[in-house]
């Protein structure tokens, strides 16, 4: 058994509301010092030991991220 | 006339909308087939309506599951040869995931849910689903969505706006940040049309704010008996 990570994050020229909503929500907790955040989703996959490098991008491309307004990376 | 043209309505689990989708193609005139989302068997309906609601619960992305489903295989399939296919709302969305239109449907710019009459202007009268209305019409549409908001690159809006692919914009106050206004759009060949609003919840006074909504599903029937 292998761990997959896959994190997914807007791309930077799509406008992220909810980003925007939790760096004004920073500023109101009085933390100064952060310019922007993006948020995300982060999947965590059990997978087989044989489960290939192609096989987990397709998943990531096709399902886990909408590749027209999210990029992705994999991290094992 | 004599002639029955059948439409179906495709019902995915968490479908809001798709009764009144049925019985806004009844009012129209055409006769609703009900399609379950497992069956890749699509009853030869002339015409598919993906309707509005939380298809999967909006779960990882709006109709990004929904997309999977075995009757979108045969949708998919159909809509390349033709097929005349309308998504409203969660429709679109899934039509977006699905690639069957460009861009994508994001969260509201304002980030609330907006529940409202919203008045349209129809920018392409020349798809089956928008037949029956001229350029220019002005029409007044309920709206109910979080993730409104239609993004695309540049490159793509650019594309869709040089070549008259985009069938409806908002009037008097974009309610969720979509890019140049719009609320609808159709593919190249014009046979697949997404729009964000509700035609479905415009078809009688009694129970819309205008009957303006009957076109979208009178459209197709003309554009199905001409053809």
């Amino acid at each position: 058994m292998a761990r997959v990570v896959v994190d997914v994050v807007m791309k930077p020229e799509i406008l992220d509301p909810q980003g925007q909503a939790i760096l004004g929500a920073l500023t109101r907790l009085g933390i100064e010092g952060v310019n922007s955040v993006r948020q995300g989703k982060h999947f965590e996959l059990d997978v087989d030991d044989d489960l290939d490098d192609a096989t987990v991008t397709k998943l990531a491309d096709t399902l886990l991220a909408n590749p027209v307004i999210e990029d992705f990376t994999i991290s094992r | 006339m004599g002639v029955s043209v059948r439409v179906g309505v495709v019902t995915f689990p968490g479908s809001l909308d798709d009764r009144d989708a049925v019985r806004a193609v009844r009012l129209a005139g055409a006769e609703p087939v009900p399609l379950w989302h497992g069956d890749k068997w699509l009853a030869d309906v002339d015409a598919v309506v993906l309707p509005g609601g939380f298809s999967y619960g909006d779960y990882l992305r709006c109709g990004a599951i929904a997309r999977f489903s075995p009757a979108m295989e045969s949708i998919i399939d159909g809509a390349r040869n033709g097929l005349p296919v309308l998504g409203i709302c969660n429709g679109f969305q899934v039509l977006c995931e699905a690639h069957l239109l460009p861009g994508a449907l994001i969260r509201n710019a304002q980030r609330r849910f907006v529940c409202r009459d919203q008045r349209l202007r129809i920018e392409r009268s020349g798809t089956p689903w928008t037949a029956d209305y001229s350029d220019g019409q002005r029409l007044v549409i309920p709206i109910k969505n979080i993730d409104g908001g239609f993004v695309a690159p540049k490159r793509v809006l650019d594309e869709l706006e040089g070549e008259g692919r985009v069938v409806a914009r908002y009037l008097d106050g974009n309610p969720n940040g979509s890019y140049r206004d719009i609320a609808g759009i159709c593919n190249e060949a014009g046979n697949v049309v997404g729009l964000m609003p509700h035609p479905e919840h415009a078809i009688d006074p009694l129970t819309g704010p205008s009957a303006d909504g009957l076109g979208f599903f009178s459209s197709v029937l003309t554009s199905l008996v001409q053809a």
